[in-house]
């Protein structure tokens, strides 16, 4: 059973409270007796803080305390956890103001809390330390040779013929570059802490999963989980840096508690290039071997990327290589490299980003080197099933969707020969490529309350961190009852609800939307044993019976109906290779004497099942492309290695694309249910909506002007340079 | 941030006093990059003066040309209808700055004393001569991709960041400042050093001085004139490079001509030479670029700006073609 209708085009039911300062995010907050906490950070990059001088902070105004490694409370959970981490980062563990050991530049070496901000500012100011300099890595192009294996992620490898990327009659060998990238979302990440007696504490953050924050700090105090509350109801971006819980928010709960009094921590931009996470520095090599008529006959794709010295972070760099083209040879290597960084997490779209860019690049190369259209090279090379797991897709429509987007972008109206159309003095270019991402279905839990007035409570401890996940599951839970919109509310980003997994790997409405369908489907049933029904938007009395809801409620005693469903996938997960699709397409400007480039337009289609909620899912769509266009053009973190620090850790240096940098997007949605993803027959859309399109952005500015950028973003020197 | 005191002053006097009165007083207009530079502990003034009651808001025309006082904000110079009918060049610069919230609080005076936006310079954990002199050079050898291709020195290599300033370089405008000793003029070319020895010294005003309006004389300038700023995105960023191109073309010919670039030196960079060289020739590309050409000679680059040799004579010849085709 399931939906199979389409859904209507509604606003965002949160819309009015965002707009008018209704919503609040944690930083809001006001709790009685809050106390601010300001970091001060290392000014060098690995080796210890030989002194640290926190006397003249200490007497400053307003000042409650100043910790250092010297005289942080222990957090007994860390202290459980051993001091090394795992091959092959090997490094010591980070235990924030656990040591005097620095392990990467930026990293926490006193918090200082006061009465006020900027009291707390002022005296962090006044702390002063003289370190023991150790000689730090965090170029990763100069320690190539320390790439190891993951052990999340072996080699992977299909085919009898290894070599068939080398012996082809095509081949193609080419290098491609990802930055450091960084999430800043607009809300600056922190947290807001206060405990109740020696074992309660409460919690206001900014997270992408209010469950697994509540499990980090219960595990890191040892308490009970029940005990922790997180509230994060509404949260101002997270783009992947929200799903985790991160030391200095440990440190502030810890704080709070041995000063008996609520902290608060926003941290700085600045703070933000360090302590949250990133996109990490990649560095890809692809060789590729095809039939003179296009036929691919070998892929070998490896990936290596930088990590921290004390953890292994790994990503699907090259996961859509694996499966996505019907190729017989296939090998991909993932490699990461330890640094003296903090950790990266993933990013929008994540490693499946990183590797999109260069796969599609390289079919793009591909194409061009077997003279075919670049979109006729990708149906010749079709995979029907999943090559890697030699499994059915449960559905995949790209097909259509290449139909339907060259229809809309006119591809087949350009001139395909590169560097031969031009809008005045500007170079003209076409350029697609394909994304694609799992459709995730994680196990969720939701809790429905049907009032006496006819409203319906949702209840999931589940995260919005934009897409607008409330509405969504309101438009399930109509599509379901029959009860009208305004009759509905669903209610997130509380830990005490019922559990649910991250907002990550775009499997929200995969996952609690199923969870909303199940637990609105048994309410049915209840309705229907009490001689209740859904009747047009109401609940009414079954045919032939006569009581009202108030009715039955009252005699059985109750002031509601309430029922809680736990959902998740079953047989069909492992019978079907699940995946979103997405095709973009963008059209661009190259002004050939600057080297700027601008897209003019885009269309991107989605093919991600049936959608659930058309206009927060288009929201969705120009949200990706628009973060697809800075990490095609303007994004990059920049170190100065000799320092390991940042040099553009702001948002004036660091470019994010401002509104004049996007164009028009137009997205376009198959909209066809996936039979076996979900009841919804949804598939995600938050990746795929980035994943791809900064391979569409090279694609055509190679087309405009026959220059191919392997490195991001393609800033105006580099189209001059190449 | 340190603690500091505030004061808000009435007349130029009371201003000019309350400066002498304190060595580490400072001016305080719109506040956009003096407050950041606070924030970041780069400049710790014990005491601001804020200026921006001051009576020097207006734009008038005089006998000569137009009066711009200092506290006029980038926006409503950017606006005016004086500016843009006699110095569109001007307009056009000031609107390729920043961003409108910005330029809505930015002062001309303020946006002449800005300083560099190298991040070596912002970094108080970084060395930077300009900043803490003797402390080396953070960018010579380090990022720098905006950095500076003329009249640097191997002491400090950052460029002046001001778009409004190249406009102002080119119109030929001279700034009156006022100090504990009257007032002076500085022609705009002057008011702005190279950072030779001593970079901690952008410009040439004096400690205490306070810059009272701008004065650009009238010219025959106005009908072909182009501002092209290069930058990483559409908006809201620094230039790369950038050209301010005014022309007065007769019959085809370049009766008269001002050129000067941004992003590519200590101070505004005013082009003479390709100036005199263009005058009385026809106005074609193919003497846009010869001009151009000649404007590089003295350029060199750093290992991360390598690219400006090439992108800084195509902005120059853009520049100049793109007034030229004004009607
Ligand atoms: C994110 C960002 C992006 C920007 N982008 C650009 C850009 O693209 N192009 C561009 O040109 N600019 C840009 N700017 C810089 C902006 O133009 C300057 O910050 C602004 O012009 C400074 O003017 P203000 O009035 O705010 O000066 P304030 O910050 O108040 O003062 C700056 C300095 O000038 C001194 N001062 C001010 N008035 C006087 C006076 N009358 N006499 C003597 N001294 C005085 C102050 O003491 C202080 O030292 C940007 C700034 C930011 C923050
Ligand atoms: S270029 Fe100038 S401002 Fe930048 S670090 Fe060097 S001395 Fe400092």
């Amino acid at each position: 059973m399931g939906i199979d209708k389409k859904s209507e085009p509604l606003n965002r039911v949160d819309g009015r409270a965002k707009v008018t300062g209704k919503a609040k995010y944690f930083a809001e907050f006001e709790v009685p007796g809050v106390t601010f906490c300001v970091m001060v950070t290392s000014a060098i990059t690995r080796g210890t803080v030989a002194t640290i001088n926190t006397k003249t902070a200490e007497r400053a105004p307003g000042v409650l305390a100043v910790f250092t490694h010297l005289n942080m409370p222990a957090i007994p959970g860390w202290a459980e956890q051993g001091n090394n981490s795992k091959l092959p980062s090997g490094g010591e563990k980070y235990r924030m103001l656990g040591s005097n050991k620095i392990l990467f530049n930026g990293q926490p070496i006193a918090l200082v809390i006061a009465d006020t901000l900027e009291r707390a500012q002022h005296a962090a100011s006044l702390v002063t330390a003289t370190y023991n300099k150790a000689e730090h890595n965090t170029d990763l192009l100069k320690n190539k040779e320390k790439a190891a294996m993951p052990p999340r992620m072996g080699d992977y490898s299909r085919g009898t013929d290894k070599d068939a990327h080398n012996t082809a009659p095509v081949k193609l060998k080419a290098d491609y570059t990802v930055p450091v990238e960084v999430h800043n979302p607009m809300e600056l990440a922190g947290i807001l802490a206060f405990w109740e007696g020696g074992d309660k504490l409460t919690v206001y953050a900014k997270t992408q999963g209010v469950k697994s924050t509540q499990r980090t700090l219960a595990s890191a105090f040892k308490i009970d989980e029940k005990n922790v509350q997180v509230h994060s109801e509404f949260v101002g971006g997270g783009f992947g840096m929200g799903l985790r819980t991160w030391p200095q928010e440990v440190a502030v709960a810890a704080a709070a508690l041995k000063l008996k009094k609520p902290v608060k921590l926003v941290m700085t931009r600045e703070q933000m290039f360090t302590l949250v996470g990133y996109r990490p520095y990649t560095i890809q090599h692809i060789s590729m071997g095809a039939t003179q008529d296009g036929q691919l006959t070998g892929i070998y794709h490896e990936a290596t990327a930088e990590t921290a010295s004390y953890d292994d972070f790994t990503e699907g760099a090259v996961s859509m290589t694996r499966f996505m083209y019907a190729c017989p040879n296939v090998t991909t290597k993932y490699r990461i490299v330890p640094l003296d960084r903090g950790v990266p997490i993933w990013m929008r779209g994540p490693g499946e980003a990183t590797g999109a860019f260069a796969l599609e690049s390289a079919i793009d190369e591909m194409a061009y080197k077997v003279n075919m259209d670049p979109i006729q090279f990708r149906l010749k090379n079709f995979a029907e099933t999943d090559p890697e797991r030699n499994k059915p897709f449960s559905s995949n429509n790209l097909k259509e969707a290449y139909q339907l987007g060259s229809e809309k972008i006119g591809w087949a109206k350009r001139n395909p020969a590169p560097a031969s159309m031009k809008d005045g003095e500007w170079q003209v270019g076409y350029g697609m490529s394909t994304g694609v991402f799992g459709a995730h279905r994680g196990e969720s839990t939701c809790r429905a309350q049907l009032n006496p007035d006819g409203t319906l409570v949702l209840q999931s401890a589940t995260s919005d961190i934009g897409p607008g996940t409330s509405t969504a599951m309101v438009q399930i839970a109509h599509e379901v009852t029959g009860l009208p919109i305004e009759k509905i509310r669903f209610e997130l980003g509380n830990a005490a609800f019922p559990p649910s997994g991250s907002q990550g790997g775009s499997a929200t409405v995969s996952s609690v939307g199923s969870a909303v369908f199940d637990v609105c489907t048994a309410l049915k049933g209840i309705l229907t044993e009490a001689g209740l029904t859904f009747d047009n938007g109401t609940v009414k009395p079954a045919s032939g019976k006569s009581e009202s809801l108030q009715d039955v409620l009252s005699k059985q005693n109750k002031t509601f109906f309430e029922v809680t469903k736990s959902s998740k996938g079953g047989e069909e997960q492992n019978k079907y290779s699940m995946y979103s699709f997405s095709i973009h397409f963008a059209e661009v400007r190259v002004h050939p004497a600057t080297g700027v480039v601008r897209v003019k337009r885009v269309v991107t289609i989605a093919d991600s099942g049936r959608i659930v909620s058309p206009k927060t899912a288009a929201s969705q769509m120009i949200g990706g492309v628009t973060g697809g266009i800075g990490m095609a053009l303007t994004e990059e973190g920049v170190i100065d290695h000799r320092f390991g620090r940042f040099v553009n850790n702001n948002l004036a240096d660091y470019h994010v694309p401002v509104s004049a940098d996007v164009p028009h997007i137009e997205t376009i949605f198959i909209d066809k249910p996936d039979p076996y993803t979900n009841p919804m027959g949804s598939k995600g859309m938050g990746e795929i909506a980035l994943i791809g399109f900064s391979a569409a952005v090279a694609n055509a500015v190679y087309h405009a002007t026959g220059k191919r950028i392997r490195e991001l973003p393609i800033t105006p020197d580099k189209v001059l340079s190449a | 941030m340190n603690q500091f005191s505030y004061v808000r002053v009435t007349s130029k006097e009371s201003a000019i006093a309350a400066m002498a009165k304190d060595k580490t007083a400072m001016f305080l207009a719109g506040g956009t990059n003096l407050v950041d530079l606070m924030k970041s502990g780069v400049t710790n003034p014990e005491r601001l003066v804020d200026i921006n009651k001051l009576p020097l808001a207006t734009i008038e025309e005089t006998k000569t040309g137009l009066r711009i006082g200092a506290l006029a904000k980038n926006t409503a110079v950017a606006e005016n209808a004086l500016v843009i009918k006699h110095f569109p060049l001007l307009s056009q610069a000031l609107k390729a700055g920043a961003s409108p919230q910005l330029r809505n609080m930015a002062t001309v005076g303020g946006n002449m004393m800005q300083r560099t936006r190298c991040h070596y310079f912002y970094d108080t954990a970084m060395p930077c001569n300009k900043r803490n002199p003797g402390s080396g050079c953070g960018a010579i050898g380090g990022f720098n991709r905006m950095h500076a291709i003329f009249g640097a020195s191997d002491k400090c290599i950052a460029v002046h960041p001001s778009d409004m300033c190249v406009a102002l370089v080119a119109l030929d405008a001279i700034v009156t400042v006022a100090g504990p000793k009257g007032e002076r003029k500085i022609p705009f070319g002057d008011f702005h050093r190279l950072p030779g020895d001593t970079p901690q010294q952008d410009n040439n005003l004096q400690r205490g001085e306070l810059i009272i309006a701008v004065d650009i004389p009238f010219n025959q300038l106005s009908a072909n004139t182009h501002y092209l700023k290069v930058r990483d995105r559409a908006s809201y960023a620094f230039a790369l490079v950038s050209a301010g191109a005014a022309m007065q073309i007769k019959g085809g010919n370049i009766t008269d001509v001002r050129l000067a670039m941004g992003g590519v030196a200590h101070k505004p960079w005013r082009l003479k030479e390709a100036e005199a060289w263009l005058k009385g020739k026809p106005a074609t590309e193919e003497n846009f670029r010869k001009a151009a050409e000649l404007s590089m000679a003295q350029a060199k680059s750093q290992e991360g700006n390598a690219f400006k040799l090439t992108l800084a004579p195509n902005t120059i010849v853009e520049a100049l073609k793109t007034a030229a085709a004004q009607a």
